[in-house]
């Protein structure tokens, strides 16, 4: 671990001057204190923000508040977003270990950096750690990269399941920087590689994220989040599925569909819920629609598997959340 | 008569002080002016360090040696030479961890690099045949798998394993003139003292090493890897203590492994079941500058009474560090070959598999052509079938669903050599009336603390409360090492033998006494209990024999081995494992729903324990089945994996419904207190068992380890 600063800050005023002056806050620290351990992250001021006052869970007509700094933990187990919006306790609870769950911050979690075994092992060429250096994981251990979203520069897949079902439920994130808060749709807030893996959010230096917002919806409460791993618990996703459906009158009248584990950001499949919206619910309309989950995914040499099982895992959710 | 200790259901005596954190385990001694040390590893498979630059990391505050240049250091590999990533190139000792490890992140080396190849599976690699492990052959195994009625041929692979006992290894050193302390993680006090004796030109009487708890090893703390010696160097020349603890990921370079395995097994049989033929050829990956071979042909050559086999073992040099013993070491490999052909085979035959195996049943053992001690074999298969409800397994593979998922069951047999080895223990009865037992074991997790202190107890006829058996010392009394399920038959013995010595003695002083009571009586009347030495009519104590003799207390050493026992009688472990698992066709998850196993380990002297034991076995082997793989990178040698995060082992939601039988029987002719080893045994049926399970749900025979989604979509 590289040496650095510390200090602790109490408002958003001394947070944001923090920020620009390239301090990294820290919440919960399960990602950053990992990486800075293993000196991926070499941050020279390292700022702690609990203190500051985004710990708020509010449910409305119009939707979902959740302070940045809420734990996993809390938000997963909040009884009004059990019911309404249990895609994301779901996606929640199916992350990391309760240990960490009860540590790691809900603004924290959209910020995770790549689990990508040469990302993290400074001896490797990585692009998105050492922008020009490269990328050792395309030709060699691949089987947990991304078949989708990639590029020539870094297939490393977004590592949040919470991430997967804020995409599909058209979630916002709130930031504020010294020039005054903005908003920002969560889908557009990740980035996808590109030429430039290094930058992996829209957040601009010194932004803070102050909360998470969902629009309600008929389709909220009709959701879930399937979580498809080699290991049952404490492990991150071979291929990972958010649903949420709006069925009225044995109609799909709305649909949301994303996927993790297989993307380098949480990857929305519209092509997916065009084929379901006006649909009968049934197993026809949902492995049609499954069947194209996958679209234009690449894949490498060993993750191969990754596009059959992506379709398979939305189908199986489709299945789950829809009915046969 | 009071009731045996031995046989009692004890938690472990040390319960209490592990789960408070008051049990200390080596890296946190604490010794005062003690330094850290972090060792900087290599990051190419072969070469030479051409230039290494350590002013970066000099500068740093607290940073105050590194060491570099190991001298006349001896390491197990070549030192003026890399032989595999991850090869110690440098020791930064600092004032404190942090300033060691950052003071180890500044050193930059340049290397000459060599081309290495690190794939068993490298096209151009010759394989070899090991000294240790001459090819095997009876009858004519050619002619009778050509004229077999029935064949079965399969290949089979398994990838590397790593240990990943949850404490790393770590080693304190401390000199104190010429004489060495070390607390090191190992499963072995002796041999660490006698390896760092070798490694650095000293007497292995300066040498004494603490290791009286132990995190886990499961094979890793064995061998007494660069680490330990490196402590001991760069704390002599230094000139203070130094501490020095592996990283995880540094574990995966640091310490040996399962090396990873390639296989093929042929069987023929008949209509009727009678397996006539074997062939088995299995290979491994090795270190170029180290020969390591375990048990993988064991149970092909013994297991089944098949009077044409042939087995050969080959192993591939390439530029990786040497693989080393874990559970069940080679066996379980070899099992899984002979398992899995066996189950394929009682399908092509349409025989139950359990049935299979019983039509097989050896009356001798044929590779040595001796007589079995004891062979339970068909009472763990009777009392595992039924307590695990085998008769409900649908023969059809494929034919059971749960809702989405397809159920199946599946068995295997297991088998381990019983060692034993040579032992001493020393007993000495303290003038209260308490008595300690002394050997120079280790427990990394069994019980042994508490395990040899029931037959230590019953041998001197007090209660599990007044003994005490202390291990985790060099300068105790010789005892083997830690592995290979040695310890309860060794050490059991030797306190057993010693314990007995030592009682003898009370009553031999008691009746040679005119102030006993007992004086005069025959020795041979004598029973002792809860520390109380009585005829029919007369009665002593330990406390006032010593009392009278005007003696603290008394000792006595004694020592046990096996002479040439094993050249009369064939000793094993048995045992019957059956497991259900449920796969989800449409995602290719295999789970664990439960697994039931029967073992003849001969007695049970601790059943909690042994139950323990029992179940830890089964994770372990559910690992190996579904989840276990250590990735290198073969384009520079990395380890890919090397975290807790990436390499998976087997969480508390993986291991559901497990549970353990023991025949209720005991192996006289093994050793004295009756008892055949456990430790190995119980991981060695496991994996088969699972994919044995995952066919009869499938139809599919999975040959590759880990089972993984891919091979099931």
């Amino acid at each position: 671990m590289h040496p650095f600063a510390f200090s602790r800050v109490s408002t958003t005023a001394a947070a944001l001057n923090a920020g620009a002056g390239n301090g990294r806050y820290i919440a919960g620290g399960t990602t950053l204190v990992d990486l800075m351990r293993e000196t991926v992250e070499r941050p020279a001021h390292v700022v702690d923000i609990n203190a500051l006052p985004y710990k708020d869970i509010t449910v409305t007509r119009q939707g979902l508040r959740v302070g940045s700094l809420v734990r996993m933990s809390e938000l997963a187990a909040h009884p009004e977003v059990r019911v309404t919006y249990p895609v994301l306790s779901q996606a929640l609870e199916l992350g990391a270990s309760a240990q960490l769950r009860n540590m790691a911050s809900i603004g924290g979690n959209i910020m995770q950096r790549p689990r990508c075994p040469y990302f993290r092992d400074v001896h490797s060429a990585c692009n998105r750690r050492d922008p020009g250096s490269g990328c050792d994981a395309r030709g060699g251990d691949n089987r947990m990269q991304a078949i989708l979203g990639a590029s020539t520069h870094c297939v490393a897949t977004h590592p949040s399941d919470l991430a997967v079902a804020l995409v599909a439920l058209d979630a916002v994130v709130e930031v504020r920087g010294l020039d005054g808060p903005r908003s920002i749709p969560v889908q557009d807030f990740f980035l996808r590689p590109g030429d430039t893996p290094q930058k992996e959010h829209s957040l601009r230096s010194g932004e803070l994220i102050t909360s998470l917002t969902v629009p309600a919806g008929a389709h909220t409460r009709r959701s879930g989040y399937l979580k498809v791993r080699d290991r049952q618990s404490y492990e991150f996703a071979l291929a990972s599925a958010a649903v949420a459906l709006d069925i009225r009158g044995g109609v799909v009248r709305g649909a949301r569909v994303a996927v993790g584990g297989v993307a380098t950001v949480p990857w929305r499949l519209p092509k997916v819920e065009e084929a379901l919206v006006g649909r009968r619910p049934g197993r026809r309309t949902w492995t049609e629609a499954a069947a194209l989950a996958a679209e234009g995914a690449v894949p490498l040499s060993e993750n191969a598997f990754k596009v059959k099982l992506v379709e398979r895992t939305v189908r199986r959710q489709l299945m789950t959340i829809g009915g046969q | 008569m009071a009731t045996p200790v031995v046989g009692q259901r004890l938690s472990r005596v040390d319960a209490r002080r592990k789960v408070t954190g008051a049990a200390t385990y080596s890296a946190e001694h604490r010794v005062e002016g003690l330094l850290y040390g972090v060792i900087v590893n290599g990051t190419v498979a072969r070469g030479t360090v051409s230039r290494i630059s350590v002013d970066a990391a000099l500068g740093h505050p607290g940073v105050l040696h590194i060491l570099t240049d190991f001298g006349s250091l001896r390491l197990a590999h070549p030192v003026d030479r890399i032989a595999f990533y991850g090869q110690p190139i440098a020791v930064v000792v600092a004032e404190t961890l942090e300033a060691a490890t950052h003071g180890a992140s500044l050193v930059e080396a340049t290397y000459e690099q060599q081309a290495a190849v690190t794939d068993l599976d490298a096209p151009g690699i010759p394989s070899q045949t090991p000294a240790d492990e001459p090819d095997y052959s009876r009858g004519d195994p050619a002619g009778a798998l050509a004229s077999a009625q029935v064949k079965v041929d399969l290949e089979l692979t398994s990838a590397r394993e790593n240990h990943n006992p949850i404490e790393l290894p770590s080693t304190i050193a401390r000199w104190q003139g010429g004489q060495l302390t070390l607390w090191d993680k190992t499963q072995w006090s002796q041999g660490a003292a006698r390896t760092v004796a070798g490694a650095l030109g000293i007497a292995v009487g300066d040498v004494r090493v603490h290791n009286e708890f132990v995190g886990g090893g499961f094979g890793s703390g064995i061998q007494t890897y660069d680490h330990v010696r490196l402590a001991a160097f760069a704390a002599r020349e230094v000139g203070k203590p130094v501490k020095v603890v592996l990283t995880r990921r540094q574990f995966y370079y640091g310490a040996g492994f399962r090396p990873a395995s390639r296989h093929r097994i042929a069987l023929g049989s008949s209509t009727a079941g009678r397996v006539n033929a074997l062939a088995y050829d299995v290979r491994i990956e090795n270190a170029r500058y180290q020969s390591y071979t375990d048990g993988l042909t064991d149970l092909p050559q013994f297991l089944y009474g098949v009077p044409n086999t042939r087995t050969a073992y080959r192993v591939t040099p390439v530029d990786v560090h040497s693989p080393c013993s874990m559970r069940g070491p080679g066996v379980v490999l070899g099992n899984f070959a002979l398992e899995t052909a066996m189950d394929q085979l009682a399908h092509e035959l349409a025989v139950d598999p359990v049935e299979l195996r019983l039509r097989n049943e050896p009356t001798q053992d044929e590779v040595n052509r001796i007589p079995f001690s004891t062979r339970k074999l068909r009472e763990c298969y009777e009392t595992g079938a039924r307590r695990f409800g085998w008769s409900r397994r649908h023969a059809e593979p494929g034919s059971r669903t749960d809702g989405d998922l397809l159920i199946g069951m599946g068995m295997a047999t297991a088998s381990y050599h019983n060692n034993r080895r040579d032992c001493s223990a020393r007993a000495r009865m303290h003038a209260d009336g308490t008595a300690e037992v002394f050997a120079a074991s280790a427990d990394m997790g069994p019980g042994t603390t508490t395990s040899v202190m029931q037959v230590a107890a019953d041998a001197l006829g007090l209660p599990a409360s007044a003994v005490t058996f202390r291990l985790g010392d060099s300068s105790y009394p010789t005892a083997p090492l830690h592995a290979a399920a040695t310890t309860m038959a060794s050490v059991g013995s030797a306190a057993h033998t010693t314990c007995n010595a030592l009682r003898a003695e009370f009553i031999r002083r008691a009746v040679a006494d005119p102030n006993s009571p007992l004086h005069g009586a025959n020795p041979a009347d004598v029973r002792v209990r809860d520390g109380r030495l009585e005829t029919s009519g007369a009665r002593d104590s330990y406390r006032d024999i010593l009392r009278r003799a005007g003696l603290p207390s008394l000792d006595i050493t004694g020592n046990w081995g096996p002479g040439d026992a094993d050249s009369k009688i064939s000793t094993y472990g048995y045992g019957a494992v059956f497991a259900e698992v449920s796969v989800d066709p449409l995602l290719g998850l295999v789970r664990v729903r439960r697994i039931f196993a029967a073992y003849d380990v001969g007695r049970v002297i601790s059943p909690k324990l042994a139950h323990s034991q029992a179940i830890g076995g089964m994770v372990g082997g559910i690992g190996m089945a579904l989840l276990e793989g250590t990735v290198t990178d073969h384009r520079d040698g990395r380890i890919v994996n090397a975290s807790l995060a990436d390499y998976l082992v087997p969480v508390n939601a993986d291991d559901p419904d497990l549970d353990a039988a023991f025949i209720n029987t005991e192996d006289p002719q093994a050793d004295p207190i009756g008892v055949k080893g456990l430790g190995e045994i119980t991981i060695v049926g496991v994996a088969p068992a699972i994919g044995n399970a995952v066919f009869n749900a499938t139809g599919k025979r999975l040959t590759d380890l880990p089972i993984r989604p891919e091979a099931l979509l």
